[in-house]
């Protein structure tokens, strides 16, 4: 047998139907993650065709777009923003009831951001092809699993036939060396990246990451570098799984138990790309060489060093535009802009070691004057284990505002947004025009740039409180 | 979904590169749970002034973009978000082609969907449509060629099953359900199960 990336031994681990010139291969999908935002028409289809949701078992569906996130004592107190929405969390509940899903809803202990619960529950697995109707899907592939995000006609497909019809795609190794330095995160790692290679870099790709400085990743790192795959424009993101994934899924509750788990185990070492592999097209870079990276335009490849000034874009019209909307000049580093509203969160960034990171540099501190900073944990489960922690009275005493688990200020369209005009330093993971709020400006960074940056009331390089 | 062969049109130019799929639609309209509707949203905050008056300066609200069908974007239009919302958006609001230099990915299958054509043409070609706002241009999706007024003809990729689907209007979900024999048999043959 010829030698395989890690990508494609996934890949053809789940072709039902080989491609041909003339039609895409047949692809089975072993994890379907909806939520209310991109299925109501789905499961209208599959009304109107009298369809069932094949394989309820592999459905996991919750609510987190569309869902506030104001502190309650009872579920039952959620103010839903308009009728829209709350019509809209209303139909997931009666299409999961009509079509025998388990929702993960209100009151679950489990319920988050879906990017989020999938890893926490142990349904995120290696080797498995995972979708969502969410571009942010390539987050699951830090277990080494070929995750992507579909649009909702696809997602009718999946729930219909637990298939898709795909072109295979391309492979992009991205080989990142050395050893990141002290008071820098994945956050940081993957804005390099994706200002390296372009916010068009990966597409009609799938990346793979390797190298020292991706093993040496924790998972929830991991995730936070394949989360922005889609970024770069990628199809999906990539990690060969090892013992640190190994360590993450043991006991979790969708995890494989007892002798299950031996046998996945087993399974999930061979999982990575042979050494001979051939990928379409190859990156490197060096990881001891990053620093704290912000961004300062509208799209994440338009980032630099937290102290670096910010560049000129000569005559291109576009890079024009966004510094214009951005109200940024050129010349001068993104630490000379004062900041309205900080927060952390997204599935990106909102897990229980984001949430650490960020308490770090609240800790005995406060959140400057003026600055609104809200911390959204990803679940319901990190806001547990947060609380547990203690993390939520250092939050709370530094100032800022401790939520209810879901997308929140990344997508602005659950109450929680940016004000028209606001300087917003963000762990999200899109700067886009409006994003968080009509008109809002959109600063992305580490949990670490963006806590320090609450602090100090201006985009701060986060290294000068450790 | 309706066939789509020929479309000719004058063309309406947004010539920013990166035109993501917020600008396309905002999330603050993607509670709806129906597919109708959606052009009024289209590129919203670029089309209204804060006072809710149309934005005089952008390209769609030109009295001389009324009635195109086709819209020509900077490199990488689409980018971003899973949001079937955007091609809808644009169909919804009567374009039937986007021509760019390039297309982001789930954007693309998006829109093949739904009966939107994403034409990616070469630079020269790009330029010179930049350049020329307004143009008639023909899309053949047959030949896979866009035709400019000169009779200048580029040819676009595009994959040999979505041209099938569009040419046809075949509903894709229809096409995988001829094969749900072979999708029991792969269930039941394969050596672990999830």
């Amino acid at each position: 047998m010829s030698a395989s990336t890690l990508f494609e031994k996934v890949w053809s681990d789940h072709v039902v139907v080989a491609e041909t010139a003339d039609t895409p291969a047949v692809l089975y999908i072993d994890l379907h993650i909806i939520h209310e935002v991109t299925t109501p028409q789905a499961f209208s289809v599959l009304r109107e065709q009298e369809l069932p949701v094949r394989r309820p078992d592999l459905t996991l569906p919750t609510m987190d777009h569309s869902t506030p996130t104001t502190p309650v004592s009872s579920f039952k107190d959620l103010a839903v923003v308009g009728d829209d929405a709350a019509n809209q969390i209303r139909q997931m509940e009666i299409n999961c009831d009509e079509f025998g899903l388990d929702l993960i809803g209100f009151g679950n202990a489990h319920r988050g951001i879906v990017h989020v619960i999938g890893p926490e529950l142990g349904a995120t697995q290696p080797g498995k092809t995972i979708v969502c109707g969410d571009s942010h899907s390539s987050t699951h592939g830090a277990f080494g699993a070929l995750a992507f995000g579909i649009g909702t006609t696809e997602v009718g497909h999946v729930l219909a036939t637990q298939c898709l019809l795909q072109r295979r795609p391309k492979t992009l190794s991205i080989d990142v060396g050395g050893t990141m330095p002290e008071g820098v995160s994945a956050k940081d790692l993957i804005l390099a990246i994706i200002g390296k290679i372009g916010v068009d870099g990966g597409t009609g790709h799938v990346i793979e990451y390797r190298g020292e400085a991706i093993s040496s990743l924790d998972m929830e790192s991991r995730m936070t570098v394949c989360n922005m795959s889609i970024e770069a424009g990628a199809r999906a993101g990539m990690i060969a799984p090892d013992d640190t994934t190994f360590e993450y899924l043991h006991g979790r509750p969708r995890s494989p138990q007892g002798a299950d788990w031996d046998t996945a185990v087993e399974r999930w070492r061979g999982l990575r790309s042979d050494n001979d592999a051939q990928f379409d097209q190859t990156v490197t870079l060096d990881a001891s060489t990053l620093q704290p990276m912000v961004t300062f335009g509208t799209n994440p490849g338009m980032v630099i060093g937290v102290n670096d000034p910010v560049p000129d874009g000569g005559d291109d019209t576009s890079f024009r535009k966004a510094l214009d909307y951005m109200r940024i000049e050129s010349g001068k580093p993104m630490t000379e802009n004062a900041v309205d509203v900080v927060f952390i969160g997204s599935c990106t960034n909102g897990r229980l070691s984001d949430i650490e990171e960020a308490a770090r540099v609240l800790q005995g501190r406060k959140v400057a004057d003026g600055v609104r900073m809200l911390v959204v944990p990803g679940s319901q489960q990190v806001k547990n284990e947060a609380e547990a922690k203690g993390l939520d009275r250092i939050i709370l005493e530094a100032g800022a505002e401790w939520r209810e688990a879901g997308c929140s200020m990344c997508i602005g369209m659950n109450g929680d947004t940016v004000p028209q005009g606001k300087l917003s330093v963000s762990t999200s993971n899109r700067n886009f025009e409006g994003r968080q709020g009509v008109g809002a400006r959109t600063v992305l960074a580490s949990p670490a740039t963006a806590a320090a940056s609450a602090v100090q009331g201006r985009v701060s390089d986060p290294r000068i409180f450790s | 979904m309706t066939g789509v062969r020929h479309i000719s049109s004058r063309t309406v130019v947004l010539p920013t590169k990166d035109i993501d799929t917020d600008q396309i639609i905002a999330a603050r309209f993607l509670t709806t749970t129906s597919r109708d509707g959606l052009g009024e949203s289209l590129f919203y905050d670029l089309r209204y002034r804060a006072d809710g008056g149309d934005n005089p300066e952008f390209p769609l609200n030109d009295p001389e973009a009324r009635g195109c069908t086709v819209l020509v974007a900077g490199n990488n239009f689409g980018c971003g978000s899973s949001r079937e919302h955007a091609p809808c958006a644009l169909l919804d609001y009567g374009f039937r082609a986007i021509i760019s230099t390039e297309i982001a990915d789930i954007f693309r299958n998006n829109a093949l969907k739904n009966g939107l054509v994403p034409v990616v043409v070469d630079t020269e070609t790009h330029r010179w449509l930049l350049d020329n706002p307004g143009a008639e241009v023909n899309i053949d999706v047959q030949d896979a060629t866009v035709a400019l007024p000169d009779g200048r003809k580029t040819r676009f990729p595009i994959d040999g099953f979505a041209k099938h689907c569009l040419l046809e209007g075949i509903d894709q979900l229809g096409f995988l359900r001829q094969h749900m024999d072979a999708i029991t048999n792969f269930e039941e043959n394969r050596p672990w199960t999830p």
